[in-house]
């Protein structure tokens, strides 16, 4: 088996102008590369005998809405000869658009349909960029951090039509987010009502 | 004058029993034959994610027992160690047996529904009724040590939440000595069965290659051929304790892959009985305050142990900022959890990444080219619940 720390060494030199950071955690490689050389690294990834990275075990995006740059994506593979595990992130704006990996991987279909439909991430090349997991003419992205819990829509049986209807939420109460920083100035909304 | 042909779109699913779920699956077909396959999946989607990220990490836990919930306890388990890997936990030996105990447990009750329902599918009845007896006596287990039958919410990190009831291990010693006679009678029925073979044999073949580029992970890739298994390669808890071995197909057809199902479960009776003989004693989980509840009797003379009551019941606790993926050999392939913490007592993303959903977006690749009928038994023999699947 090869060493985590050589195969680290091994990518510093083999890409070392595509390579922004690397670093080793939790034994696993942790690298942050830049979104134009993302499909260069992964075929390399893929291809070269001393990585042999020949699975790809997910792709997913984290939101960070308070950042110039909104996104970060996440591609997660696995090498099964060197059993060794390698993260890589690039950061993603807002409407940008990322080069499709499906070429290099099927397996990234679904996996880039699945972060499209949550983040509203374009990929470019991609065959089939439909939404996977949320309803026919479902609208918004909900694992961004802006979309609320609840959601904007529900759905009930409605006897005077006859059908299945969708009408904007109705909450006989909110979700209550309980803030437990300090217990005697009382929550977030609290605070909030009170002024008013 | 030419013949015209025309290809013909039927809708399997959502609501079929060989779906195993709600598939809604859009296929193309010419006369018999299946041209192409669509899937639709997101029936069951219930935003666990999102939902996720706005509790506890002791109360997120419950969550991953409704992902995949033939085998709830093994995707606790992934998210457990996530947290554990992130704090540095030292998890005590006998916790560590105990759930690699009832890790094997759930990989047997996950095997007996495929396999059975499997068989089912492509016209076997028996085995369905035979295997659910014993399914009900495993779930039996899952209710004695911790009060639920299918959603446990029993790992957690640190340890489990309570110890073995009195007198289960000889219970569960019971079980093992008399189920490899259950697995040898629904071998019976089906391993040389001229009408399970007909149907499975040949159909649904994966290469290596395509195995490894769809991402094919658990029995599906070992089906193919390639001996891979997280418990053997990159072992978690006190897996490296324990004797097995890992069984591996060699034509990448259903067939195979009902063989490595029953071959696994003899392997996993052989594991919880390995666990029985060397079963330590001791505590159960984690005696760091911080992370695990106090035992009730402490609460009420411990001022400390109140608090600390009070603080993991309200606010949770809390887990550095960190980034990490752990993913453990659950019975349908590699179930693997992506966290990232920030500080607080909420997890700030965690994405789940189930095997099934790679296995049903091959559905297409695999199908191509088989007989309508033929569709069941591929579905059977990916092992797909969509609990997981839709997330």
């Amino acid at each position: 088996m090869q060493n985590i720390q050589d195969l680290e060494k091994i990518l510093n030199s083999e890409l070392n102008t595509k390579i922004k950071s690397s670093l080793i955690k939790h034994n696993q490689i942790y690298l942050k590369i830049d979104e134009a050389d993302l499909t260069e690294v992964i075929l390399f990834l893929k291809t070269n005998s001393k990585t042999k990275f020949r699975q790809l075990i997910d792709i997913t995006a984290v939101d960070f809405p308070e950042n110039e740059i909104r996104f970060k994506l996440v591609y997660l593979l696995l090498s099964h000869e060197f059993n060794q595990r390698i993260i890589i992130e690039i950061d993603v704006k807002e409407k940008e658009i990322v080069g499709s990996i499906t070429s290099i991987f099927p397996a990234a279909n679904w996996m880039e349909r699945e972060v499209f439909d949550m983040y509203g991430i374009d990929f470019k090349d991609h065959p089939d960029l439909r939404r996977i997991l949320t309803d026919y003419g479902f609208e918004g992205h909900p694992l961004r951090k802006d979309f609320p819990l609840t959601g904007h829509n529900e759905v009930r049986y409605s006897q005077e039509t006859k059908k299945v209807i969708y009408e904007p939420v109705k909450l006989e109460q909110n979700y209550r987010n309980f803030d437990y920083e300090s217990p005697w100035e009382g929550t977030k909304y609290i605070k909030e009502q009170t002024k008013e | 004058m030419a013949k015209e042909t025309k290809t013909l779109n039927l809708n399997f699913g959502p609501q079929h029993p060989a779906a195993h779920g709600v598939l809604r699956l859009i296929l193309q077909l010419d006369g018999e034959i299946v041209e192409k396959a669509d899937p639709h999946i997101g029936l069951l989607h219930r935003g666990t994610e999102k939902l996720i990220e706005n509790k506890t990490y002791t109360q997120a836990v419950p969550y991953f027992d409704r992902l995949d919930y033939v085998a709830p306890m093994n995707q606790e388990h992934a998210f457990a160690l996530a947290i554990e890997k992130i704090l540095k936990i030292e998890v005590p030996i006998r916790a560590q047996y105990i759930r690699v105990m009832f890790c094997e447990i759930g990989r047997i009750l996950s095997h007996i529904l495929n396999v059975t329902t499997q068989a089912m599918d492509v016209g076997a009845l028996t085995p369905t009724l035979w295997g659910f007896e014993e399914r009900e006596i495993l779930m039996g287990f899952y209710e004695k040590v911790s009060g639920s039958r299918l959603h446990a919410n029993y790992f957690r990190a640190g340890g489990v939440h309570q110890d073995l009831p009195k007198g289960l291990d000889k219970e569960i010693g019971k079980f093992c000595e008399r189920f490899p006679k259950i697995i040898n009678d629904l071998e019976l029925l089906l391993t040389d069965n001229r009408i399970f073979k007909q149907r499975n044999v040949d159909i649904g073949v994966v290469s290596k290659q395509d195995a490894l580029d769809y991402s094919f992970s658990g029995v599906m890739l070992r089906g193919s051929g390639v001996p891979w298994d997280l418990r053997k390669s990159q072992p978690y808890d006190c897996y490296e304790q324990f004797e097995f071995k890992i069984p591996v197909g060699k034509n990448g057809d259903c067939y195979d892959r009902y063989l490595c199902r029953i071959e696994e479960m003899k392997e996993s009776v052989n594991i919880i009985n390995q666990c029985l003989a060397n079963l330590p004693v001791g505590p159960i989980k984690t005696d760091d305050g911080k992370i695990s509840p106090p035992p009730k009797k402490e609460i009420k003379q411990s001022m400390e142990a109140l608090i600390h009551h009070f603080k993991l019941y309200t606010e949770g606790y809390r887990v550095d900022k960190d980034e990490i993926y752990t993913a453990v050999e659950a019975p349908k392939g590699e179930f693997g959890v992506y966290l990232i913490s920030d500080g607080s007592s909420k997890p700030y993303k965690c994405k789940i990444r189930a095997p099934g959903f790679s296995h049903l977006q091959a559905m297409d690749y695999l199908i191509k080219g088989h007989m309508l009928a033929d569709v069941p038994a591929v579905l059977g023999s990916m092992d797909i619940v969509f609990g997981e699947v839709d997330r």
